[in-house]
């Protein structure tokens, strides 16, 4: 907005403290999650400023549940699944933004499906499609629904549209063939895209859960948040101190990304959303 | 066919693949078992007709799960899309703290559901929560916000929001960094006020993320359910259930699938009333072409 429109004087003295207050309400309940892992259970909820700090509650999580074999299994779904999806799209959408053939319209539009009914609801077919593939219990079975993104396909589609036709057939008449061309010329120009739509996967799919939580039942192939559902919902009495040490370490490397890449991050997000 | 439509074919082929076994098929699988019972013990599954419907309509827990839904979608779309609106024209003002203020508001929707959903659990836990906490200052202690129905569903609600408003805050500011200054300096010259401004000028150039942001938080509303599994379960009395929350009950708590699919079907129907709703309607005014 111009700087024509800002508020100004007492208006802007009102909304600035508006806007405060709901920011700090927005992240109440983080700097709540904070102040009860670092401390002791019995200032869990109980605020004092002579409280000692702690980590104890970060060990004893990490000692009760298998985290570490969660987070591998979490980091090699999500590392398979945007590998797939970039792939996947990426060969989609140059056909859909550059070739030519009778029912283009029509297989686009059954892609675009996927926008709409997202693996996500779909959960007792696909269920039964993992039994019979028998890879129930295993991280591809986690990610294979998601691996061909409608989204990503009408995103790099949109992108791959906006490069100039010469360049392509620049690169055609020193004889590179369809797929050298896209490597060379279309791939290096939508980077930006490519880091937009992978941190939207990446943080889609580290904070899935209903499907992980039904296509998994053991530690082997639980993802982070599946584990952290087992961990807290289990015998652990309700200790909340540990329970959200728990929380913020499965969330850890999600907020450290966004915390230090906030431009980036928020960016990303701006880029994959108006096209 | 020519050698570039071939082409074109193949380098569709393995995304194609995927889809149809995982998007397309599935579709029609959840079509055909709700005319079916569940398999039991190595029997294929029993054509029933219409039976898994019928019971369907006499499902209390069923219609519960639908009207909470369309509580939950009424209750969450519209805050958050306001919120949503307000938060992006503060974070795109000169005001200041408005990097922070970014960043507070967007946090949420890097946050895992299912773990901010343990925090939200805490701090609604009786006695000793925070919010039982803060309200036992004015003296309105002892409520269990997650135990009674006539809260727990309000509360989810809340959290849905807080989740969902500063992710379509995103949309919001991209579209008004978009707007051209010279409108605002074209409204200035003719003196118009700064309401006037808002109402006459941003918020119709703002229709079109609007509606955008509108489906998706539809879409939203009948697909969130982790932090129904995780702070309630559905209860107390299926006050908290939601359709799909239902299905997965159904499905695998059950495992009746013929069921499940059944239900599954009611919320496809949505869904696909929702796209045809936006193709017919809003069709090139929505960000899809």
């Amino acid at each position: 907005m111009s700087r024509h429109y800002e508020p100004r004087g007492a208006g802007l003295a009102l909304e600035t403290i508006a806007a405060w207050a709901l920011g700090a309400l927005w992240i109440l309940p983080l700097v709540y999650a904070v102040w009860t892992a670092f401390h002791p259970s019995e200032y869990s909820a109980k605020f004092s400023l002579l409280a000692p700090l702690t980590l104890d509650n970060f060990r004893r999580a990490w000692d009760a549940a298998p985290f570490a074999r969660y987070f591998a299994n979490s980091f090699m779904l999500v590392t398979m699944v945007l590998a797939l999806q970039l792939v996947l799209c990426t060969l989609a959408a140059y056909a859909f933004a550059r070739y030519e053939f009778r029912g283009k319209n029509f297989v686009f539009l059954l892609v675009l499906v996927q926008l709409m009914i997202m693996p996500d609801v779909l959960i007792v077919e696909n269920y039964r499609t993992m039994s019979r593939l028998g890879i129930l219990d295993s991280i591809p079975a986690i990610g294979l629904p998601y691996a061909a993104s409608a989204f990503g396909i009408f995103l790099l589609r949109q992108t791959f549209k906006s490069v100039p036709r010469e360049l392509d057939e620049a690169a055609r008449v020193e004889g590179a063939g369809p797929l050298t061309v896209l490597w060379r010329v279309y791939v290096p120009l939508a980077k930006p895209v490519y880091l937009a739509y992978g941190l939207v996967s990446v943080s889609y799919h580290w904070n899935n859960f209903l499907w992980p939580l039904i296509v998994t039942n053991s530690v082997t192939s639980r993802p982070v948040t599946v584990g952290l559902q087992v961990f807290s919902s289990g015998d652990q009495g309700i200790d909340w101190s540990i329970i959200t040490a728990a929380t913020l370490m499965t969330s850890a490397p999600l907020l450290i990304a966004f915390l230090l890449f906030q431009r980036q991050f928020v960016q990303s997000f701006m880029r994959a959303g108006i096209r | 066919m020519s050698r570039n439509a071939i082409h074109g074919w193949l380098l569709l082929l393995p995304a194609l693949a995927l889809l149809a076994l995982f998007t397309h098929w599935p579709i029609f699988g959840t079509i055909w078992d709700s005319f079916h019972g569940t398999a039991k013990r190595g029997k294929p599954a029993p054509f029933v007709g219409l039976e898994n419907y019928q019971v369907m309509l006499a499902d209390e827990v069923f219609w519960k799960s639908l009207w909470n839904n369309l509580w939950f979608a009424l209750g969450t779309i519209p805050a958050s899309i306001v919120l949503a609106l307000v938060m992006a024209l503060w974070v795109n003002s000169a005001m200041r703290g408005r990097t922070w203020l970014r960043m507070a508001f967007f946090t949420p929707t890097v946050l895992p559901m299912i773990a901010v959903a343990n925090i939200w659990l805490f701090f609604f836990t009786p006695q000793y929560g925070l919010l039982e906490q803060f309200t036992s200052l004015f003296g309105v202690a002892g409520r269990n916000w997650l135990g009674s129905e006539s809260t727990a569903l309000g509360c989810m609600m809340v959290v849905a929001v807080w989740k969902e408003a500063g992710f379509f805050m995103i949309f919001y500011l991209a579209a008004l960094q978009s707007i051209p200054p010279s409108l605002a300096e074209a409204a200035a010259v003719e003196g118009a006020p700064r309401g006037w401004y808002l109402r006459r000028i941003v918020l119709p150039l703002l229709m079109p993320t609007t509606l955008f942001v509108m489906v998706n938080a539809v879409i939203n509303a009948f697909r969130m359910v982790d932090h129904i599994v995780v702070m309630t379960r559905g209860g107390p009395n299926n006050a908290t259930s939601l359709l799909l929350f239902h299905i997965y009950q159904v499905g695998f708590s059950f495992w009746d699938t013929g069921y499940a699919a059944a239900l599954t079907v009611v919320l496809l129907v949505i869904l696909a009333a929702v796209a045809i709703g936006q193709f017919v309607f809003l069709d090139r005014k929505v960000h899809y072409q």
